[in-house]
């Protein structure tokens, strides 16, 4: 494993990441790292604190120690407005979607575009920003829908269209294939590819689909009791011998 | 023991709760200077609440006219003072039952829908998109809100009264013959700046209750469909609380200023 590589080289260094609520202690000295051009997929149980991780990493939760390290920059010492700059090179698909459901399509491909002014600079007509977008994950059509109009799997895509739209180089997923059927979760996995390929971006991908991390993974890190208990390939982490790691892929 | 400790733990919690309120509260103050002041949000806020509760408060103004007058008519027909109908409606009206109605209603209409529509965005992640999105959700969510009931409920208060003025006119109209001129000549009369000044105050701090209350329960919702509901239904009943104490407080405060 080569867990100690040099470290300007890597986009994402989380290092000892302590957070808990209350008397929940849910990330007990997490570490990771993420390589440019890289897919590291992250396993846990539900609860595990995988989407607590990843908020922290974006700033939406704060640590109760530990350094968070994008691009070089370690993201508690920054102002918010530079926070916000980073903000526009990561991609964050939320479990949910998240899609804001009292805007149109449209309307929410737009926001991050007009939100995010220093990246693009005051743009007047979005139109073709967001259509190409849409068609990069397949739904020009629905772009006067509102969110209450589309199934799982389209808002699924349409979050994805809307993350990508600010043309990140990170890309976060968490859970993306969670309560889809399994045709739709082959279709969002093949669009992540599709998108890796695209724009060369790095992702880290929460997941507990294992088809999901064996097509995905370049490296993956199973989080158990608090830690990155476990870090390897998939074919690595698949034949351990470690039994809290072989119930992962039972 | 068991009860005493559970009386402790209902006082912690509603001290913690009240201690929360104060800190959103002054994080409001602190955000409402700062920009961008997130103009349009506001204006589609002010627009969405007038809209939802325009006809409901029209319906209740003009029952309540109606139903105040007819209440009282009998009483000052015994004391042969059905002439001091206007002036006694346009009182009361708009000094109390106008104020206090109408905002009990949009706590009921608007508050609650502050309250369940921020929670579901809080649980569906939609306000952590926001902010990942290079918006601060606080200004962009709660701040316009606030002021937008702090803006909107006077001028439904306002609209509410002339309404329920207009109920008591028509049974006037209809019993005792009173021309709408003649009325609202009277309406006008009888009412002084110290009748209106500080019962405008008091609806600006109606609005900015009905506001403030309904995003800390929608904003700092818990988890889940439930957490939803919960901050709907505890925005309504808080606010209403707050509505009479606030209530309360102004008419004490007015009686101090305005000696009679
Ligand atoms: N805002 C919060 N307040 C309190 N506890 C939280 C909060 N967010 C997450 N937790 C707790 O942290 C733990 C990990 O949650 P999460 O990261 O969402 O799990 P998962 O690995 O399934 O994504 C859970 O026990 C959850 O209850
Ligand atoms: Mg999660």
């Amino acid at each position: 494993m080569s867990t100690e590589a040099n470290n300007t080289e890597h986009i994402i260094d989380i290092q000892n990441l302590r957070k808990s609520f209350g008397d929940n202690c849910v990330l007990d000295g997490f570490n990771m790292y993420l390589n440019k051009g890289e897919n590291v997929v992250i396993m846990g149980k539900s609860g595990s604190g995988k989407s607590v991780m990843i908020k922290c990493l974006i700033g939406l939760e704060e640590p109760d120690s530990g350094t968070i390290k994008i691009m070089g920059k370690d993201i508690s010492k920054i102002s918010t407005d530079e926070l916000n700059e980073l903000r526009t090179e990561i991609g964050f698909l939320f479990q949910g979607s998240a899609l804001y459901d009292s805007m149109s399509v449209r309307e929410n491909l737009e926001f991050p575009l007009r939100r995010h002014t220093k990246k693009f600079g005051k743009i007047k007509d979005t139109t073709q920003l967001v259509m190409e977008a849409l068609e990069n994950v397949g739904l020009a059509h629905a772009i006067d829908l509102m969110p209450n109009e589309l199934s799982g799997g389209m808002k699924r895509r349409i979050a994805l269209a809307r993350t990508l739209i600010l043309q990140p180089s990170i890309i976060l997923y968490d859970e993306p294939t969670t309560v889809l059927d399994p045709i739709t979760s082959k279709e969002i996995i093949l669009l992540m590819m599709s998108i890796q390929k695209k724009y060369n971006t790095s992702s880290i991908i929460i997941t507990h689909d294992v088809d999901c991390a064996r097509v995905i993974s370049n490296r993956m890190i199973l989080l158990v009791d608090s830690i990155n208990y476990a870090e390897g390939t998939f074919l690595e982490l698949s034949t351990s011998k470690d039994p809290k790691v072989q119930a992962f892929f039972k | 023991m068991n009860n005493i400790s559970r009386i402790k733990d209902v006082l912690k919690s509603f001290f913690a709760e009240i201690g929360e309120l104060s800190f959103f509260t002054v994080r409001f103050f602190k955000e409402v200077f700062k920009r961008p002041f997130e103009f349009k949000e506001f204006l589609r806020q002010c627009y969405n609440m007038g809209n939802q509760s325009l006809f409901l408060v029209a319906v209740t103004g003009f029952i309540i006219g109606l139903v105040f007058t007819l209440q009282s008519r009998p009483t000052l027909e015994e004391f042969g003072a059905v002439s001091w109908m206007p002036s006694m409606v346009s009182i009361s009206i708009i000094r109390e039952i106008g104020p206090i109605i109408t905002a009990l209603i949009c706590a009921g209409r608007i508050g609650s829908g502050i309250g369940a529509e921020l929670g579901s965005m809080r649980v569906t992640e939609q306000i952590d998109a926001m902010e990942v999105s290079g918006t601060n959700p606080f200004k962009y969510l709660v701040v316009t809100r606030i002021l937008a009931t702090t803006f909107m409920i006077p001028i439904l208060v306002f609209f509410g009264d002339a309404i329920s003025i207009f109920g008591s006119y028509m049974v006037e109209n209809i019993k005792g013959n009173v021309s709408f001129l003649l009325y609202y000549n009277q309406v006008f009369n009888s009412l002084e700046f110290s009748d209106i000044i500080p019962t405008t105050i008091k609806t600006f701090f109606f609005g900015f209750a009905i506001g403030l209350v309904g995003c800390y329960k929608g904003y700092n919702c818990k988890k889940g469909t439930v957490g939803v509901g919960i901050a709907a239904n505890s925005a309504v009943v808080y606010t209403s609380m707050l509505l009479f104490l606030i209530d309360f407080i102004a008419v004490f405060i007015t009686n101090i200023f305005v000696d009679i």
